[in-house]
């Protein structure tokens, strides 16, 4: 008994031996963790936190130092970046690009939620094929399309008008967000909507008061993605918007640093922060829907 | 759900199958058709066969330039983005504090840098004064004239696109939550060392976010345009004049759509030739679970 004793008090010492050992190297592990984790953050960020900092420095001052942090404050870039170069404000520009976003966004949700739920519920001929298309789609490079498309638009009478930019999305254009909804459509359980069907409503309203009620966050995310691409959308405004007028905040931005302004760093810097903050207020908002969206479909970006 | 006839579901998908036809398939064919032909805006077109891609593939000096400089892009920035995006998120998958506060940092970049105003930022950040030669003249090094010459030019826009790993790394981060963690303990027990575990569990069972990520990347960097036209203008020596930049300014500067097309076609076959290269190669590496192979 005795013998056995002292074979068990010493395994038991061994343990906490090797546990102590374990955990100090988990602890070691961590602080490299945290270390790699935290340098690589702030090298990331400090462009835009330089960003921040220099928008609202004088211009003298922003070539005088890499810190972040104005000796002092002003406001000026905003005050003279806000008037621009050209007969209008940058608040045109803002206002230009809610008129792109807006229509682009309603009509990509309501287009998308319609054909995801005919692929998700439906079978019907050539399916198949045409789901195929959707993937097919999501690769095709939009390079091999553009000319011909420019050229439709052209002799449709669209150029210079933001047609070009909403009539594709309100075609369920964007196959990537089909996709993404049609993920989420798989994972619904079909129980309710069986139920709603046999209790005498239509497809339709099956949709709208069944389906969509549940796919409310899958529709955000599809909203959130669209909003934030359309925001950062250069060439298709570039193709297709000629007369400043029109020109939504990424063309203005483009415009400032081609023109004499481009001497005022703050100025430019101050318009640089004020185009990046919707998206980013957005982003801060709604990340949950961002990591669920991703999670659903893979993101491109 | 079959009373309402068998084309109800087709009734749904109509407004895809139009934007289809109308904004991709049309065009699709439009843009091969067009390549064959001299068009140029305000100009009728006439069919000259293949002479656009025998001046292409013969003659034109700036294609050949321009398609280099795309292939080193996309050969440098897609491996190193993957491989980044995959040791951040191997860092941050543990039971880390903070875990969603860095998952965010790291995303933030993603949201932000195919922007215009991202692009401006860079292009000041690496000008002559700009934030980083203030940075090496304070540390004592000499300033870099960084668009003045071929290869720093071509780093300054690598980087932007390194800097955007977030979107790729949260998949990979999703991937890796979802790996069952008894796999780890029962190597664990068998005596592997942490680095043969990646090896051998967490790299295989990646294989399919790897490809997927591979993939969606590959395209993208080939179409790589704003950067390139915002903070280098191409430049210098055309070292950083991508082939979209190129079709671009082939297309609505100079108007010869006809031959910019010839050239998008080209990226298309190349991009469509290493997206089947991969596909094909899958097999051999990209294990799914269930798989009998292994």
């Amino acid at each position: 008994m005795s013998d056995s004793n002292i074979h068990s008090d010493k395994a038991i010492e061994d343990a906490e031996k090797f546990l102590a050992v374990q955990k100090r190297r988990e602890t070691v592990t961590l602080a490299i963790r945290y270390t790699i984790l935290t340098v690589v953050g702030l090298i990331m960020l400090y462009p835009l936190i330089w960003l921040i900092g220099a928008s609202f420095k004088t211009n003298t001052e922003i070539f005088a130092g890499a810190g972040f942090m104005p000796v002092n404050p002003t406001i000026d870039g905003y005050a003279e970046g806000w008037q621009t170069s050209t007969p209008y404000t940058f608040g045109r520009f803002f206002w230009n690009t809610f008129l792109i976003i807006a229509p682009k966004t309603i009509f990509t949700v309501i287009s998308c939620t319609l054909v995801a739920y005919g692929f998700a519920r439906f079978e019907f001929p050539g399916k198949k094929i045409l789901f195929v298309t959707v993937i097919g789609t999501l690769l095709l490079p939009n390079v091999v399309t553009r000319i011909p498309q420019y050229l439709l638009f052209r002799d449709l009478g669209w150029l210079d008008t933001y047609l070009p930019l909403w009539v594709p999305s309100a075609l369920a254009g964007d196959a990537f967000f089909v996709f993404m909804l049609l993920q989420f459509l798989r994972a619904i359980p079909r129980d309710m909507e069986e139920a709603a069907r046999v209790d005498g409503a239509n497809s339709f309203q099956t949709l709208i008061y069944v389906v969509v009620p549940m796919l409310v966050p899958a529709m955000i995310s599809v909203a959130l993605f669209q909003f934030m691409w359309t925001m950062n959308d250069f060439l298709g405004p570039l193709i297709y918007v000629s007369s400043v007028e029109k020109f939504p905040v990424s063309l203005a931005l483009k415009l400032s640093i081609d023109t004499a302004e481009s001497f005022e760093w703050n100025r430019i810097l101050a318009m640089s922060v004020l185009t990046l903050l919707p998206s980013l207020v957005v982003f801060f908002v709604s990340q949950k829907y961002f990591v669920e969206g991703i999670s659903a479909g893979g993101v491109k970006g | 759900m079959s009373g309402d006839g068998r084309l109800l579901g087709f009734w749904y998908v109509l407004p895809y199958l139009i934007g289809l036809m109308v904004f991709t398939a049309i065009p699709f064919l439009g843009s091969l058709y067009l390549s064959f032909t001299d068009y140029r805006l305000m100009q009728g077109a006439s069919f000259i066969g293949l002479e656009n891609y025998a001046d292409i593939l013969t003659s034109d000096r700036t294609f050949r330039r321009s398609f280099n400089v795309t292939m080193l892009y996309v050969l440098i920035t897609v491996p190193l983005k993957l491989a980044f995006a995959l040791f951040i998120a191997g860092i941050l998958n543990s039971k880390l504090k903070g875990i969603g506060f860095f998952r965010t940092a790291y995303y933030v970049p993603s949201i932000l840098g195919g922007s215009i105003a991202v692009a401006v930022l860079w292009r000041y950040m690496f000008a002559d004064t700009g934030l980083i030669n203030m940075m090496l003249t304070s540390i004592g090094f000499e300033a870099i004239n960084w668009f003045g010459n071929p290869g720093t030019a071509l780093f300054t826009i690598t980087l932007l696109r390194l800097w955007q790993f977030g979107s790729a790394m949260v998949i990979f981060l999703a991937a890796l939550q979802s790996i069952d963690k008894s796999l780890y303990e029962a190597a664990a027990i068998d005596g592997a060392k942490p680095w043969r575990s990646f090896f051998a569990i967490t790299l295989p069972l990646l294989t399919p976010v790897i490809f997927f990520n591979l993939i969606m990347q590959m395209v993208q960097a080939f179409q790589e345009f704003n950067g390139p036209y915002v903070i280098t203008q191409g430049g210098p020596l055309k070292s950083t004049y991508l082939l979209p930049l190129y079709i671009y300014e082939m297309a609505f500067k100079k108007f010869d759509m006809g031959y910019a097309s010839a050239i998008a076609w080209v990226l298309f076959v190349v991009i469509m030739v290493l997206t089947l290269v991969a596909f094909w190669s899958s097999k051999h590496w990209v294990y799914y679970a269930g798989d009998k192979r292994s």
